[in-house]
C-alpha cells in the first residue's frame, strides 16, 4: 500500500469516525443536542481527530525510521572498511537505491520478469542495459554487492510497506474505537478539540524557530570545517581577500565587513532622514486625502524587486555619479562604487522606515499633542519636542530593522558596487560586501571541501551574527517602547 | 449655604475676563453650540455643568482655540479676552494658548522627566534667561500644584511614572508654568479617585487667587464645592448662568431644576 493510498484511507476512516462519534453523541442524548456538553460537531471532530492523528503520527515515525533500519541491514553486504568511510558508503547506498528503484521501474514497464527481478543475476552488464532501456541511467557498472544489496533493499522495503500499512490502519481504527467509547453526552468534546487546536497553533509557531535553529546548526558545522582548514585569526583579522583555487588564498573578512558597513552607512544616511521626514509629513501634516495617495505610492517602492534596483544602479546611478561627480572632482572613474549602491539601497529602504515610523508616530496618543498645543507650542515644536521623543524608541527599532536589510542586501551591491574586495575610504571606489562574496564563492565550479568554498559558511555565520545582534537590539528597543505611555 | 453667599459678594467685585457673544459651533453638519453668550469673571472659578454631549467641553475648547486643530469644526460669533477678539485674524492661536492654559480630562504628562514636563512651556516661550530662573519657575509651579513635596527628590524621574492624581497635578503645574491668565479644566477629576479629587479641588480653590479658572465637570457636587459661578448647558444651549449658590438652590429655568435634582441628564 503506497503512502498516498494510506493517506486516503486515513482520511476516509476519519470521515467515518466523524460520523460515528457524532451520531453516538446525539443518540446518547436522546436526539436532543441541548443535553450534550458540546455542539454535536465537536464530537464528530473529536472522533475524526482521534482516528487521524495517531495514524498520521505512526506513519510519520515509520517513514523516518524505516530507511535507517533498512540501510543498516543492507550495508552488511559491503566490506567493513567501506562502511567506515562515511562518504563512500553514502555514495554506494545511493547506487543501491537507484538500482532497486530501477528494477521496480523495469518491472512495471515489463522489461523484466518478476522471477528475474528476484534472482541475483550474474550478468551484471545486462542489468545495466535493461535498466537503461527503461530510462534509469546508472553511473558506474553494477557490482555483485550492489545488486545483492539492491535485492535485499527491495525485499525489506516491500516488507516495510506491508508493516506500515498494517500499523497505520490498526492505529486509526483503535483511535476511532477509543473516541467512540469515550463519546457520551457528558464528554467534554469541545475542550478536547480546542486542545488539539492549541497544539496546532503551538506547532506552527515552533516551526519558524526550529528552522532558525536548523540554519544555525547547518552553518555551524560547515563553519567548523572551514576553521579546520583555515586559521581563525587570519579569517577575522586578515586585511586581504583574495580567494584562489590554487591553494594560496588569503581569506581575510575585514575588507568585506568594511564594505558591508560602509555601504550600509551610506544607505542609512539616505534612508533615515528621507524616510523619517516622509513619515512626519504623512503622520502629522498631510491631509487624509493626501495621505491616502502618498502612503501607498511610497510603499510601492518596497514592492519593486531588488534586481530592478540593481539595474537602475548599474545603468543610471553609477554612470551619473562617475561622469558628473567622481571624474570631474578626480575621485576616481569607477562606475560601480560604494556611493552608487548606498544611494540605491537607501532609496529602497525609504518606504521601510517611513511606513513603520508613520505607524509609530500615529500610535503616539493625541492627548500628548493636545497637551503640548494647549501650552502654546506650535505644531513643529510639538512634533520635535513631544511626538518624536515619545516615538523615538519605536523609530529606532524601525531604523535598525532597515539597517539589517541594508547589511543583507546582495543584488544591488553586486550590480552597483562591484565585486572587488577593497579597504578604502573613498566612497567612489568599487567595494563589495559579505553577501556578494557568499554568492560568488558558492556559484560556479566549486569543490565543497576546499576552504575557498567553505569560507562562504563562515561569512554567512558572521553576517547572521551581525544581523541577529541588530534585530535583538531592535526588538529590545521596541519592547521598551511598549512600556512608554501608561 | 451661608458660605456661598459670602463668595457671591466677592464675585461681584471682579471684572470680566472673557466675554462670549452669539457663539455657534458646527461639527460638520451637527450644530454643537447654539448662540451662547457668557461672561467669565477674573479670579473666579466658573463651572460648566450639563449632561453628556451638551457642548460644555466644546465651548471650553473654543476659549483657547483648541478647536482649530479639528478640521471639521467651525466656530462663529465673538469671544474676547480682555476686550480683544481671540478669533481675529491677527491673533496667533499659539500666543493665545500661552495665556489661556488647559488641563485635560485624562492626565497627559509628556514621556519626559517631571522637571522637563513643567519646564516645557517656559522653554518654548523663552520665559527664562538662566537655568536658575527656570529651576525657580519649576519649583514654584510644583508648589502651587501641591506636588513639590512629593516629587522634589525625583525631578528627573519620568512624569508618566507618577500616580494618576499626581500626574494630573503635574499637568496643572505644567499648565500654570507659562503664567496664563485663564486656566481651562476639562473634567480634570474624572479619571481620579476621591482622595486625588479632593486634592485637585483644593488646589483649584487656591489657584483662584491668581487665575480665572473655568472647569467643566459632570459632578454637580464638585461644581457646588469649587465654583463661584455656574453655567448649565443643555443640548448646545446655555440654559442658565449665575452664582453657584443661586443655580443650585433656586434655579430659574425648569430644565436646570430637573438636571440638578436628577430628573434629566
Amino acid at each position: 500500500m503506497s503512502v498516498s493510498l494510506l493517506l486516503l484511507a486515513i482520511a476516509l476512516l476519519a470521515l467515518i469516525g466523524f460520523g460515528l462519534a457524532r451520531r453516538r453523541a446525539l443518540s446518547s442524548a436522546g436526539g436532543n443536542p441541548r443535553e450534550l456538553h458540546s455542539l454535536p460537531g465537536y464530537y464528530g471532530w473529536h472522533g475524526a481527530l482521534m482516528t487521524a492523528l495517531p495514524a498520521l503520527a505512526g506513519l510519520l515515525i515509520w517513514l523516518l525510521v524505516q530507511p535507517v533500519l533498512i540501510e543498516r541491514s543492507v550495508s552488511a553486504h559491503f566490506p567493513a572498511d567501506m562502511i567506515a568511510a562515511d562518504s563512500s558508503l553514502a555514495l554506494t547506498m545511493a547506487d543501491v537505491r537507484r538500482v532497486a528503484g530501477g528494477i521496480d521501474v523495469a518491472l512495471t514497464a515489463g522489461a523484466m520478469k518478476t522471477d528475474d527481478a528476484g534472482r541475483i543475476t550474474t550478468d551484471l552488464a545486462q542489468v545495466r542495459d535493461t535498466l537503461k532501456a527503461v530510462g534509469v541511467a546508472l553511473g558506474s557498472d553494477v557490482t555483485t554487492e550492489v545488486l545483492a544489496a539492491a535485492q535485499d533493499y527491495r525485499r525489506l522495503a516491500a516488507l516495510g510497506a506491508t508493516g506500515r500499512a498494517l500499523l497505520v490502519l490498526v492505529l486509526a481504527i483503535a483511535g476511532m474505537a477509543l473516541a467512540i467509547r469515550a463519546t457520551d453526552k457528558d464528554f467534554r468534546a469541545r475542550n478536547r478539540v480546542e486542545q488539539v487546536t492549541l497544539g496546532a497553533l503551538m506547532l506552527s509557531s515552533s516551526i519558524a524557530i526550529l528552522t532558525t535553529l536548523g540554519i544555525i546548526a547547518s552553518m555551524l558545522t560547515e563553519t567548523f570545517h572551514f576553521f579546520e582548514a583555515y586559521p581563525i585569526a587570519d579569517f577575522f583579522f586578515g586585511l586581504t581577500w583574495s580567494p584562489n583555487f590554487k591553494g594560496d588564498s588569503q581569506l581575510g573578512i575585514l575588507p568585506l565587513i568594511w564594505g558591508t558597513l560602509y555601504i550600509s552607512l551610506v544607505s542609512m544616511l539616505v534612508a533615515v532622514p528621507l524616510g523619517l521626514f516622509a513619515a512626519i509629513y504623512l503622520a502629522e501634516y498631510a491631509s487624509a486625502r493626501a495621505r491616502a495617495w502618498i502612503k501607498p505610492l511610497i510603499e510601492l517602492i518596497a514592492g519593486i524587486p531588488t534586481v530592478v534596483f540593481g539595474l537602475f544602479a548599474l545603468v543610471t546611478v553609477g554612470p551619473f555619479l562617475r561622469d558628473y561627480i567622481a571624474s570631474p572632482m578626480g575621485w576616481g572613474d569607477s562606475g560601480s562604487s560604494v556611493m552608487t549602491a548606498g544611494l540605491v539601497i537607501g532609496i529602497l529602504n525609504i518606504p521601510f522606515i517611513s511606513s513603520l515610523s508613520d505607524d509609530i508616530i500615529n500610535a503616539v496618543p493625541q492627548s500628548l499633542r493636545d497637551g503640548s498645543l494647549a501650552i502654546g507650542a506650535t505644531k513643529s515644536e510639538t512634533v520635535r519636542q513631544v511626538v518624536l521623543p515619545a516615538a523615538l524608541p519605536g523609530i529606532m527599532g524601525a531604523v535598525l530593522m532597515a539597517a539589517s536589510r541594508a547589511i543583507g542586501e546582495t543584488m544591488i551591491v553586486s550590480m552597483g558596487a562591484g565585486a572587488a574586495a577593497r579597504l578604502d575610504l573613498n566612497p567612489f571606489e568599487a567595494m563589495t560586501t559579505i553577501t556578494v562574496k557568499i554568492v560568488s564563492q558558492l556559484t560556479g565550479d566549486t569543490d565543497f571541501g576546499s576552504p575557498e568554498t567553505l569560507v562562504a559558511f563562515a561569512l554567512g555565520m558572521t553576517l547572521f551574527v551581525i544581523t541577529l545582534g541588530l534585530n535583538i537590539l531592535a526588538l529590545a528597543i521596541v519592547r521598551k517602547y511598549r512600556e512608554q505611555y501608561e | 449655604m451661608n458660605d456661598m453667599r459670602i463668595v457671591e459678594r466677592l464675585v461681584e467685585t471682579q471684572g470680566n475676563k472673557i466675554s462670549a457673544r452669539a457663539v455657534q459651533v458646527h461639527y460638520g453638519t451637527s450644530h454643537a453650540i447654539k448662540d451662547v453668550d457668557v461672561d467669565i469673571l477674573d479670579k473666579t472659578v466658573t463651572a460648566f455643568i450639563g449632561p453628556s454631549g451638551c457642548g460644555k467641553s466644546t465651548f471650553l475648547r473654543c476659549l483657547n482655540r483648541m478647536n482649530d486643530t479639528i478640521a471639521a469644526c467651525k466656530v462663529t460669533g465673538k469671544i474676547t479676552l480682555d476686550g480683544e477678539d481671540i478669533y481675529d485674524a491677527r491673533v496667533d492661536p499659539v500666543q493665545l494658548r500661552a495665556k489661556v492654559g488647559m488641563v485635560f480630562q485624562k492626565p497627559n504628562p509628556f514621556p519626559k522627566s517631571i522637571y522637563d514636563n513643567v519646564a516645557y512651556g517656559p522653554k518654548i516661550h523663552g520665559l527664562t534667561r538662566s537655568k536658575a530662573e527656570l529651576d525657580e519657575i519649576v519649583e514654584s509651579c510644583l508648589r502651587k500644584a501641591a506636588l513639590w513635596n512629593e516629587v522634589k527628590d525625583r525631578l528627573t524621574a519620568p512624569g508618566t511614572g507618577l500616580s494618576g492624581g499626581q500626574q494630573q497635578r503635574l499637568c496643572i503645574a505644567r499648565a500654570i508654568a507659562t503664567s496664563p491668565e485663564v486656566l481651562l479644566m476639562d473634567e480634570p477629576c474624572s479619571a481620579l479617585d476621591p482622595i486625588a479629587t479632593a486634592q485637585v479641588e483644593e488646589l483649584i480653590d487656591e489657584l483662584r487667587d491668581q487665575f480665572s479658572v473655568v472647569i467643566v465637570t459632570h459632578s454637580m457636587q464638585q461644581a457646588a464645592r469649587v465654583s463661584q459661578r455656574t453655567a448649565f448647558f443643555h443640548l448646545g444651549n446655555l440654559v442658565e448662568y449665575g452664582e453657584t449658590g443661586q443655580i443650585f438652590t433656586n434655579p430659574r429655568d425648569p430644565r436646570t431644576e430637573s438636571y440638578i435634582s436628577g430628573r434629566i441628564g
